[in-house]
């Protein structure tokens, strides 16, 4: 028994599949369709306790991620930056990763001085906000900011010393911060963040990392993490929350970078399934085919 | 001798590093083994590079196959090094800088490194893994099938986490809202995706995790104690 259909599929050129993925991921970008979440307990979590803090807070903003994985964690990083900006929290920027200081750049650039470098309550380098910049060491540089942050790095991003910084007064190490917020690509990062200044020092911690990475991170939740964002998902729950709560101008779409990149990742989520289904079908028939009849 | 004093060395500091942290008067000492574990590893980074070079090199002058690839290897090395180390383009930001030649930071925006990370590290390092979703999207249609029981428990726990990673997941668990944490389960495949992370996934993490550990203590230990000496290199 032969099928041409059959014949046609089995021999499908991959160069068909790479056509299908382009458009299913480029059409949604192009036509701006977005995708909603409905927030999850463990982001929810994150976003109360920026909520709750006083305004004036300590966060360690930690962005450990570079372009690789700037598609899925640089709209997670506008959405915590922006909204501890919103609380009006002071905000101490750094990375461990030698390529994520352009990302931190990039951040303090397009939201603090963006959106809150001018008006009555804008943000002011070395008062309400700072950037350490990147330190070397891995795991032993989160140790090393645990104890002394000036042992660490005396000066910041801009070759200041950390002593002429008022925001830098009080804090000799990362025990006086408030909540780690880690954006985390991979090694070293939120694992590393947990393990070396978050659990020992007894501060509360909140990860935002790649959705690959989500499973070696919730098993930290929710004792030892206080929440976790994962993937575009967690971004477009975060940026939801954002929303619903500063819809001026948060619920505005060109505010909202995950909302937009949601769509992309239905569509190629669809496709994908589309095609283990497809395949799956001509494997069986395949099998039924070859099945001698009596 | 040349094997002993490495050895000391990794076993005292090993030790200082476990006593220090259950012994807050030592923290000091703690603080100077993480200093120069700084100053090795950026040591270790030059050697890095060179090793780097040497196996490139060595390509190169046995034509090995791919070895054009090592001559744009090691050519971008070197632009790369150059034009961070003379920081090309890089002004000074402050009257007090003025008084210093090359002043400026190396990263600065518009200098020469800037526009490399910008316009040829990120569009490279993103390309490269976009293109992942094309390569796995092929594998998905050719690779992923229903050969064994095996094969299809993959195949169904795959299809529900991929409904559940977006929005879909409605559709197809009816509208229903979620429950609330802590609570059990129900079919739709939201609830679905959920239970096999809390569930399955959490559980595999820890116990790899937890026999890493135990692996990374016994390991550690025969560092420290001189038993195991394959960090050295050699036949060791």
């Amino acid at each position: 028994m032969t099928s041409p259909l059959l014949n046609k599929l089995n021999g499908l050129d991959r160069r068909w599949i790479f056509l299908g993925m382009a458009l299913a991921v480029l059409s949604p970008i192009l036509l701006q369709i977005g995708s909603d979440e409905t927030p999850s307990p463990p982001t929810i979590k994150l976003f109360d306790q920026i909520e709750r803090l006083p305004e004036g807070s300590r966060i360690l903003m930690a962005m450990d991620f570079d372009p690789t994985s700037a598609a899925e964690l640089y709209p997670m990083a506008l959405g915590f930056t922006r909204h501890c900006c919103l609380r009006h929290h002071k905000l101490y920027f750094v990375t461990i990763w030698p390529t994520g200081k352009p990302m931190i750049e990039s951040t303090i650039k397009a939201v603090v001085q963006a959106d809150f470098g001018s008006g009555d309550r804008q943000y002011v380098y070395g008062v309400d906000y700072m950037n350490l910049g990147y330190l070397a060491g891995d795991a032993v540089a989160i140790s090393q900011m645990s104890s002394d942050i000036r042992k660490a790095r005396p000066q910041d991003a801009r070759g200041t010393s950390l002593d002429e910084l008022s925001i830098m007064s009080g804090v000799p190490s990362v025990k006086e911060m408030d909540l780690i917020v880690n954006v985390s690509a991979g090694f070293p990062g939120g694992k590393e963040w947990v393990q070396y200044a978050a659990t020992p020092q007894k501060i509360p911690i909140a990860i935002g990392c790649t959705g690959v990475q989500s499973t070696q991170l919730f098993p930290y939740y929710p004792d030892q993490l206080l929440g976790l964002v994962t993937g575009i998902r967690g971004a477009i729950e975060y940026e939801t929350m954002l929303a619903a709560k500063y819809p001026n101008p948060y619920a505005n779409r060109n505010k909202r970078p995950a909302f937009l990149r949601g769509g992309a990742q239905r569509w190629a989520h669809r496709l994908m399934i589309g095609l283990i289904v497809l395949g799956n079908g001509i494997h069986l028939a395949n099998r039924y085919r070859r099945t001698p009849r009596r | 001798m040349s094997k002993t004093v490495p050895i000391l060395i990794a076993s005292i500091v090993g030790f200082i590093m476990i006593v220090a942290n259950f012994s807050p008067p030592l923290l000091p000492v703690r603080q100077i083994a993480e200093d120069w574990f700084t100053i090795v590893a950026t040591i270790a980074m030059m050697l890095g590079g060179a090793n780097l070079c040497l196996h490139h090199l060595k390509k190169i002058s046995d034509r090995e196959a791919g070895w054009g690839f090592s001559t744009v290897t090691l050519l971008s090395f070197f632009i790369t090094i150059a034009v961070g180390l003379l920081k090309v383009g890089a002004v000074p930001e402050s009257e007090q800088q003025l008084k210093f030649a090359w002043s400026g930071p190396f990263q600065q925006e518009g200098s020469g490194f800037w526009w490399i990370y910008q316009y040829l590290f990120s569009p490279i390092v993103s390309t490269m893994f976009a293109l992942l979703a094309f390569y796995v999207a092929s594998a998905a249609f050719r690779a992923f099938r229903a050969k064994n029981v095996e094969a299809i428990l993959l195949l169904l726990t795959a299809l529900i986490v991929l409904v559940g990673q977006t929005r879909d997941r409605e559709i197809t668990s009816l509208f229903l809202p979620p429950p609330v944490e802590g609570a059990l389960p129900y079919f739709p495949i939201a609830d679905l995706t959920e239970f096999i992370r809390k569930t399955f996934v959490t559980a595999g993490q820890r116990a790899i995790m937890i026999g890493i550990a135990l692996g990374v203590v016994a390991t550690s230990l025969r560092i420290l104690l001189g038993l195991d000496r394959s960090y050295l290199g050699g036949d060791e």
